[in-house]
């Protein structure tokens, strides 16, 4: 009895952490994320109390005549092509790099979530238009659309944001539409019609939780695409202004010097690799504890 | 026609299912009421269209293609038919409530039990503090047998039987005073089928709801209900109290019906099945729907529809054999 007592008192949230807990890799996956969200603000919190002192020394101070210089013990990670710290760029690079990455797609899975909701849940007229706009969205690679929204709007770190957001939309759209589409149909969404929900209740209480598992691996790797398009669109000059530190731009800039410093490719890119694996593994172990059919 | 305690008449209800390659005749010409109270048996055959009937009373016929094309259903003195979605949808669960046919996929497989009855309570009784809904929740689950401890467990923890135990719960948190069970227990094993309707009528009669049952199981209407309609091919042939039906059954169709169902007490090597199938609802027959089928068809059967006969006071009969009953009664 004491147990069915304390089964009882278990919320939804703390049933979703005791089954999340039990993946040991994607308990390690969040551990790591956890880790970079620290550093991201703790780099922020030493800018404000040093009023940029050791941004300025450190982390884009440039010192030509170590360029290229290979790790040591006073430069862990070595120098790059201008001799800056490539330690110190790395951790300062965490916050623009995790977090542009998460809320660009946090702005898209929002967007496309409503957008894709609307679409497959009252078809017709509505899915056609909404879907035919998506599709003209995705037909233009996303890196384009998103290098002609900057181009338009201007480079800023909002605009880059929203460059992001709008070109991933259209995946996310479809995702969501077509779990709609298969979800909308079942017998538990006429029943929930026969109780009295309304179509907004329907939507959100029944149909889109259903839907979570495609969504999360969808952001999950998305957020993973958006840093290499930040990425990118720092290397075409419309993204992160240089000298300001990020991951993508570190890694396109140090491309050239490869034979020179295999350290300033190298560094960069495990550093992406690591953080979109710590995701990736995150977002499969709680696509697997938010669903309560595969409890235990 | 209409009295004081009358709770829903339908009256000439026709319903197509309209797509580009034909018209599905669903429902033709469909006239019935219900008492407060009652019980209602809804029989027929697959694809009679009981289960449109059910859908047309909630206005949850899929449209397109379903179009509800002529009639009017009075609820409480209230057309329904005119009323607005936000004025149907606060019926819906409160007033008027449905049991579907399969307890396995009419859950939120996401959703908690608990959690589930809590939401037809939260939707019509907004004004209910959230300790009130659950509490209120938690004695529904008592009251269909479900240990209030269960509450928080989700659908797939459940064998059939509890689900729909779940699913009457639901149906019933509201004090609904109509409870439509669309073949509330085809889907389950003999046993739990008969704790499940035993249950649905004792909670029936404790609360005073009016139940419309759909089945195909002339046993199951002949343990819980008044009155008996029988469908076929989108048309009430028939419709009675259960003697008049089970004693003196009169179109040949529900003959054919009660005589294919086996006798305990008769020695019988062989059942005696209606012959042919159910006309196809896109192609009906012009006369009587039972013509093809009915051994004693004759040219005018073939030709016009059959009015109602009312052959007693609380019997109605659309078969012309049933005139001659009329007038030598």
């Amino acid at each position: 009895m004491k147990t069915a007592d304390a089964k009882k008192q278990r919320t939804l949230s703390a049933e979703t952490w005791r089954r999340f807990k039990k993946n040991k890799l994607a308990l390690s996956g969040m551990i790591v994320l956890l880790a970079l969200v620290l550093i991201a603000l703790s780099t922020i919190v030493i800018d404000l109390v040093t009023d940029n002192a050791i941004y300025n020394n450190k982390v884009i101070k440039q010192n030509l005549r170590l360029r290229l210089q290979g790790p040591s013990k006073d430069h862990i990670f070595g120098l790059d092509e201008f001799g800056r710290d490539i330690f110190m760029r790395m951790i300062w690079a965490v916050r623009y790099s995790l977090f542009m990455g998460t809320i660009a797609i946090a702005l898209s899975t929002i967007v496309g979530v409503i957008l894709g909701s609307i679409a497959g849940y009252y078809g017709k007229v509505t899915d056609n238009i909404i879907m035919r706009f998506m599709d003209v969205l995705l037909a233009i690679p996303s890196m384009l659309l998103a290098t002609a929204i900057v181009a338009a709007l201007g480079t800023s770190l909002t605009n880059v944001l929203i460059a992001i957001a709008i070109s991933y939309v259209p995946t996310f759209a479809r995702t969501v539409r077509a779990s709609v589409l298969t979800i909308k149909d079942q017998e538990f969404i006429e029943a929930a019609r026969a109780i009295g929900a309304s179509d907004l209740r329907i939507i959100f209480k029944y149909i889109l939780p259903n839907s979570m598992a495609p969504l999360i691996v969808q952001a999950t790797l998305g957020v993973a695409g958006a840093i290499l398009s930040i990425a990118g669109l720092s290397f075409l000059g419309l993204g992160i202004q240089p000298p300001t530190p990020e991951w993508g731009s570190m890694l396109s800039s140090a491309r050239s010097y490869i034979r020179e410093g295999w350290h300033i490719t190298v560094i960069p890119g495990l550093g992406i690799m690591i953080t979109i694996l710590a995701l990736n593994v995150m977002g499969d172990g709680l696509r697997d504890a938010l669903d309560p059919r595969l409890k235990n | 026609m209409s009295t004081v305690d009358e709770l829903i008449r339908i009256e000439n209800l026709t319903v197509h299912y309209e797509t580009d390659d034909a018209v599905v005749h669903a429902l033709n010409d469909i006239s019935l009421s219900m008492k407060k109270g009652e019980t209602l048996g809804l029989v027929g055959e697959t694809g009679a269209g009981k289960t449109t009937l059910a859908r047309s009373i909630l206005r949850l016929i899929p449209s397109p293609p379903g179009i509800i094309k002529s009639g009017r259903i009075f609820f409480e003195g209230k057309d329904m038919l005119t009323l607005s979605e936000a004025q149907m949808r606060s019926i819906r669960g409160n007033s008027i409530s449905m049991i579907f046919q399969d307890p396995m996929t009419s859950l939120n497989p996401v959703m908690s039990v608990g959690d589930q009855i809590m939401e037809v309570v939260e939707a019509h009784n907004k004004a209910l503090g959230k300790e009130e809904m659950e509490k209120q929740a938690l004695s529904m689950l008592e009251m269909v047998g479900i240990p209030a401890s269960r509450s928080h467990e989700y659908p797939h923890q459940f064998s059939g039987g509890m689900k729909q135990r779940v699913i009457i719960a639901i149906a019933l948190a509201c004090n609904p005073i109509l409870l439509i069970a669309d073949e509330p227990t085809t889907a389950l094993d003999v046993t739990i089928q008969a704790q499940v309707l035993d249950m649905i009528t004792a909670l029936k009669n404790r609360l005073n709801t009016a139940m419309l049952l759909i089945t195909h199981d002339l046993g199951v209407v002949a343990q819980n209900c008044d009155r008996v309609a029988i469908m076929y091919a989108g048309q009430i042939i028939e419709l009675g109290t259960l003697s008049d039906i089970f004693k003196r059954p009169t179109h040949p169709y529900t003959k054919g019906l009660l005589g294919s169902i086996p006798s305990l007490n008769k020695e019988v090597k062989r059942l005696s099945p209606i012959k042919g199938m159910m006309p196809d609802p896109t192609d009906l027959p012009p006369g009587c729907k039972f013509a093809p089928r009915c051994q004693y068809a004759s040219e005018v059967c073939k030709q016009d529809v059959p009015p109602s006969y009312q052959v007693s006071t609380t019997h109605q009969v659309r078969c012309i054999l049933a005139r001659e009953e009329v007038h030598n009664g």
